[in-house]
């Protein structure tokens, strides 16, 4: 088979198990539609490695291989075609995508396994994953912003499955509302860009740019940069557009995990990275991207230290290794960025799974302040939490640290004011390693909370009465709220399979890129880069062992800090909040994005609707509009009615005299 | 003889029907007018077909019979309806459709 088919086959699998699931509820079982989807995202992921061995089999200048399904418009300046772009940058982002969503699904096989809607779960989560798939594999603007939109359809879809908890359908909404703002500035993006090179297809546009189509007009291409940066940051959940990410939270931990890791806000970099020869001639956008990157690492870090949600932690760690993302593909470190892409799906699945089986083992409950002592009752789930954990901070030899310190290596490279964006993104790295290991301390270690104390018993804590984690309210099990099961890693297969296998990879899959040793990714993804300037952009010798030890150290300091904070020194946490009043409230009040959004956008809105229904409505539509017609009707049949008198034979006459009437005119013409 | 005998006579019966169907108040010799009506008519268009020679015409008038029939039937079932109901059987007394 061809490269191409084996792309086209990834995006068939997927479809065909959202199909399946979606028309078969009925007749499938929770445990036949588990199976069958992940056997579809399975039977992808083998069609994504195919993909990458016939790539591979290309001469390294021929591997950008474009397929065209049918077009559906071609005239002058719109080419709209149902294409797809195979190269290294797309066949790596599938197999990631569809490998770590295959181990999700087989996570959810038992995770959900007592949800009510089961069969509905899973025809979702096989649409995420193919709406991934579209935004990747996309050869055009069009087909993009088309994947594009479909991941914002399928995470509002996902994130509110619990459809009777209202946090859970708000926390929808704001994702899809948000995400919206994104898709908005995608399309005039593509706009922007597609009125001065006449071509949707992506190495054409490129051609065209490079060619010099908006010497110019550098100021449209900044602007289109900048547009399509808008959608990136929505999507990838950077500051000022990241509040739906926290609240997605309220969909199930698979869900999350899926979100979070493999797909959704991967996007993003996955935009910029493949947009990489426009943003190289608008360097004004990539800069943008570099500050917002590194400005979202810092806040996210700083607002995981003081969450006390397990999976907001998470949430907030996601968004700052996002930021390192962003800020490496928009400063051009294009291979360190999708290294650390692959490395953070694997860590990051793996957190959150872990996660997904303390919350498990706390009957739902997700805080922070609740649990304790974990480590004895789940030993498998605290080995995964800390292979997760070491990763994250970047202890080497997991894989966190390479793909971290290549960043910023790489990004120490670009000299000038982009040292320092390098010192704090060791500041960022220092953060991580503080945060994660506090949500690691206070999970698993101390005094054990009574659901561990249970667990040690064997006996899996179950809530009397099942209520909402965020809001205490009380819920049933049916159809719209979780299943009445509660499961942990420990006792399921399939979560132990994913996870084991999620927790190898976190911690050999540095070793693809290890500096002075080998460098797989920067070559496979080269023949997609060759024509960046930044491809010579290579941090000396120097600089990258000083990386090493400096990113070993700031991890190992990181984790001395929580240790101590939170178990050499129990209760000093509470001296440090006082201590550092006024940053703890900042930090625990999310640096007040949600209020600040709250007082910009949606007030003022709500207001000039209110006045807009007061004023306009009322007066223009209400009253001109629809009152004005229905008076002139009323008024033109007030007329007419005295006609219809209801005798007969006068309707006789008027008959007769309208035909009478019509031969007379007859006549006289004739004549 | 010549054509305009026909016609005449036709024009005659149809203001005839015409002025019976606007000036009489009961529905039954509204229903009679109507058929005196169609019947100048046919005279007309048989009078018409001879002059031409084609058959065209006279199949018309079969077919306007016909119609005639139709419209008979209903008219006179109407009829016997309002009766049964002991409504008046004037046709200016039933205007409910006043506007």
């Amino acid at each position: 088979m061809t490269t191409t088919t084996w792309a086209w086959l990834v995006l068939a699998f997927p479809l065909a198990g959202t199909l399946v699931n979606g028309l078969g509820y009925r007749r499938l079982g929770g445990r036949g539609a588990g199976a069958i989807a992940t056997l579809a995202i399975g039977l992808a992921f083998a069609c994504a490695v195919g993909a990458f061995l016939s790539l591979q089999s290309h001469g390294a200048s021929h591997r950008q291989l474009v397929s065209s399904l049918w077009d559906y418009a071609l005239t002058a300046g719109v080419d709209a075609k149902l294409s797809i772009l195979v190269d290294p940058l797309s066949v790596y982002l599938a197999l990631v995508v569809t490998g770590v969503s295959t181990l999700i699904h087989l996570y959810s096989v038992a995770y959900m396994r007592s949800d009510r809607g089961n069969a509905r779960y899973f025809a979702y989560l096989n649409f995420f994953v193919f709406s991934m798939l579209v935004l990747v594999w996309a050869g055009n603007f069009l087909l993009l912003i088309v994947g594009w939109a479909f991941v914002g359809a399928a995470s509002y879809l996902l994130i509110s499955f619990w459809y009777r908890r209202g946090t859970a359908t708000r926390a929808g909404i704001k994702a899809f509302v948000i995400n919206v703002v994104g898709d908005v500035g995608l399309v005039l993006g593509t706009f922007f860009i597609l009125r001065h090179t006449g071509t949707l297809d992506f190495l054409s546009t490129f051609k065209q740019v490079d060619g010099g189509a908006f010497d110019a007009h550098h100021g449209a291409l900044v602007a289109g940069c900048l547009l399509l940066l808008v959608g990136a940051f929505a999507k990838s959940a950077q500051i000022p557009l990241h509040t739906w990410l926290p609240d997605a939270m309220e969909g199930p931990t698979p869900v999350s995990a899926l979100i979070h890791a493999a797909t959704m806000v991967t996007a993003g970099v996955y935009l910029i990275a493949r947009m990489h020869p426009l943003f190289e001639h608008a360097p004004a956008a990539a800069d943008v991207g570099a500050i917002v990157g590194c400005a979202t690492l810092l806040i996210a870090g700083t607002i995981g230290l003081a969450m006390t949600d397990i999976k907001r932690v998470i949430a907030y760690s996601t968004m700052s290794q996002i930021g390192y993302m962003i800020m490496a593909v928009s400063a051009g470190a294009y291979a360190a960025g999708l290294f650390h892409l692959m490395t953070h799906a694997f860590f990051k699945a793996l957190l959150f799974m872990a996660a997904g089986s303390i919350i498990g083992a706390m009957a739902g409950n997700q805080s922070l302040d609740r649990m304790g002592g974990f480590r004895k009752a789940m030993p498998f789930t605290f080995g995964c939490f800390v292979v997760g954990g070491l990763a994250l901070s970047g202890v080497p030899p997991f894989s966190g640290f390479f793909s971290k310190d290549e960043i910023l290596a790489t990004v120490g490279a670009r000299g000038g004011w982009f040292d320092a964006l390098y010192v704090l993104g060791y500041v960022g790295a220092f953060l991580t390693a503080v945060y994660t290991w506090r949500m690691i301390f206070r999970a698993f270690l101390g005094e054990p909370c009574p659901e561990a104390r249970e667990l040690e018993h064997g006996h899996l804590a179950h809530a009397d009465v099942p209520t909402n984690p965020a809001t205490g309210e009380e819920e049933d099990t049916d159809v719209g709220f979780p299943g009445p099961e509660h499961v942990i890693a420990e006792r399921a297969p399939q979560m132990k399979v994913a996870m084991g296998v999620l927790a190898v990879l976190a911690t050999v899959g540095g070793f693809v890129q290890v500096p002075f040793v080998d460098d797989y990714v920067t070559k496979f993804l080269d023949p997609t880069f060759a024509d960046s300037k930044y491809v010579h952009l290579q941090p000396s010798d120097s600089l990258i062992t000083f990386g090493l030890v400096l990113g070993t150290v700031i991890a190992l300091a990181g984790i001395a800090l929580a240790h101590r904070i939170w178990v050499a020194r129990p209760g000093s946490a509470a001296a440090w909040r006082t201590r550092f009043g006024a940053a703890y409230a900042l930090f625990a009040g999310k640096w007040f994005f949600d209020e600040a959004l709250d007082l910009l956008f949606v007030r003022p809105a709500a207001a000039f609707g209110a006045f807009a229904q007061r004023t306009f409505e009322r007066v223009v539509v209400e009253g001109a509009l629809v009152d004005g017609t229905t008076g002139v009707v009323r008024a033109g049949s007030q007329a007419v009615r005295a006609i219809q008198t209801g005798l007969l034979r006068y309707y006789a006459a008027l008959l007769l005299m309208g035909g009478v009437g019509v031969v007379l005119y007859f006549l006289v013409v004739a004549s | 003889m010549a054509l305009s005998w026909y016609l005449v006579v036709s024009a005659l019966i149809f203001c005839i029907g015409a002025a019976g169907v606007i000036v009489r108040r009961n529905p039954l010799v509204i229903l009679l007018c109507l058929e005196l009506m169609l019947n100048a008519a046919n005279l007309a268009l048989i009078a018409f077909s001879r002059m031409w020679g084609g058959m065209d015409g006279q199949i018309f008038a079969l077919v306007v019979m016909v119609v005639a029939a139709c419209e008979v039937t209903v008219g006179l079932g109407l009829i016997v309806a309002v009766f049964r109901r002991r409504l008046p059987i004037d046709v200016d007394e039933l205007r409910e459709l006043q506007g």
